[in-house]
């Protein structure tokens, strides 16, 4: 019953959050400040959702090859970058992690 | 000519391939709620009243370490303050909407449908429905993120975890975001928010994400300032001409800029 409150209170919340400046900005101007400072939210959001996957293995730095997901984080970033196609840069990322992990281990 | 339904198919189709890496985020809740012998009701409950895959998986891990019912929900809320901010960065395009949109349309605003709708929303694309291709695209991410949660309680442990299936949501990440870095400015706070989202990792209730998203945000604007310093003083005087090679490096080094920045006013 309580982990029933808690996931209605949870989904709450996050409709709350996702409504808030929908709603304080439906009836006036957005500062240009805060445009300058919105354009960047995106990028920044998901790199610091991306990197600690990559880079990180239980909380601490590993560039080894006990860990061969920054290698495959990075050639779907170079796919991406080279391709901008969504489906390649998954498709090749998964296929150099299933690779990386069957030629290391 | 573009009708509401073209839009809305439009929306379907520009989102349909961050699909292929929105399965496998299904399928592994699904099979991770399986795992810590949560009931299957519960959890797709949770996909359908908060619909938010990253803050679903971290409760549940929360809830199957038994940690109270408080420090949950706040580290939920947390996790997905981000949301205020693509709340605030789609404000302005759904001004002039009326309230049933307005009521919609946040409920479907995830990482995925917020990626897609603002870049369509920012493009040279003059279409006054832009709400039905922002629709199209979460509306299918919804159903997808049901299906996959769905497929997930059903296979259970059939999943092998050597198959990385989680793997499929950092490449959906870097899908969205390698395209969006269209200025320098852009890089520097894609690379400073990662950086500083290692280093703060270990910050409790998983608030390192957004101490290290507002970081990348600081950086970003303060060489975009550095940028625009630069060119007006190219334009209006000789002075400036060795500011170009300090910018870069200052840039490239990203933390050392703010005290060059204040070396240059002296």
């Amino acid at each position: 019953m309580i982990t029933w409150l808690l996931i209605l209170g949870i989904g709450a919340a996050t409709y709350a959050t996702r409504l808030s400046f929908i709603t304080i900005f439906s009836k006036r101007e957005i500062p240009a400040p805060v445009l300058r400072v919105l354009r960047f939210v995106p990028v920044a959001v998901l790199s610091a959702i991306i990197w600690p996957q990559l880079f990180l293995v239980n909380n601490a730095f590993d560039l080894s090859t006990a860990n061969p997901r920054w290698l495959a984080g990075l050639i779907a970033a170079l796919i991406a970058w080279r391709t901008r196609n969504v489906l390649l840069t998954i498709g090749v990322g998964m296929a150099a992690l299933w690779i990386l992990q069957w030629v290391l281990h | 000519m573009t009708t509401r339904r073209t839009a809305f198919f439009h929306g379907i189709k520009a989102e349909s391939p961050i699909l292929l890496g929105t399965i496998p985020f299904g399928l592994i809740y699904g099979v991770s709620a399986r795992s810590f012998h949560l009931p299957p009701v519960l959890a797709q409950a949770m996909s359908v009243i908060i619909f938010a895959g990253s803050a679903q998986f971290v409760v549940i891990q929360l809830l199957n370490a038994s940690v109270p019912a408080g420090i949950i929900l706040l580290t939920a809320c947390i996790i997905n303050l981000r949301h205020a901010l693509y709340s605030a960065s789609i404000a302005p395009h759904l001004k002039q909407r009326g309230w049933s949109w307005r009521l919609l349309l946040p409920y479907l605003l995830t990482d995925e449908a917020y990626a897609v709708s603002i870049i369509h929303y920012q493009g040279p694309d003059k279409s006054p429905f832009k709400h039905w291709y922002f629709l199209g695209a979460g509306l299918i991410l919804w159903l997808t993120w049901q299906i996959g949660t769905a497929a997930g309680l059903l296979l259970g442990a059939h999943i092998p975890a050597s198959w990385s299936l989680d793997f499929t949501l950092p490449l959906t990440f870097i899908a969205l975001v390698i395209p969006a870095l269209k200025k320098r400015a852009d890089a520097i706070a894609a690379g400073t928010a990662g950086l500083a989202a290692l280093l703060v990792a270990r910050l409790p209730f998983n608030s390192g994400l957004l101490v290290a998203t507002f970081i990348g945000i600081a950086l970003g604007l303060l060489s975009e300032g550095g940028e625009k310093k630069q060119h007006s003083s190219n334009e209006s005087s000789a002075t400036g001409e060795k500011q170009p090679r300090a910018q870069e490096l200052t840039a490239s080094e990203g933390a050392g800029m703010v005290d060059t920045q204040e070396e240059k006013r002296k």
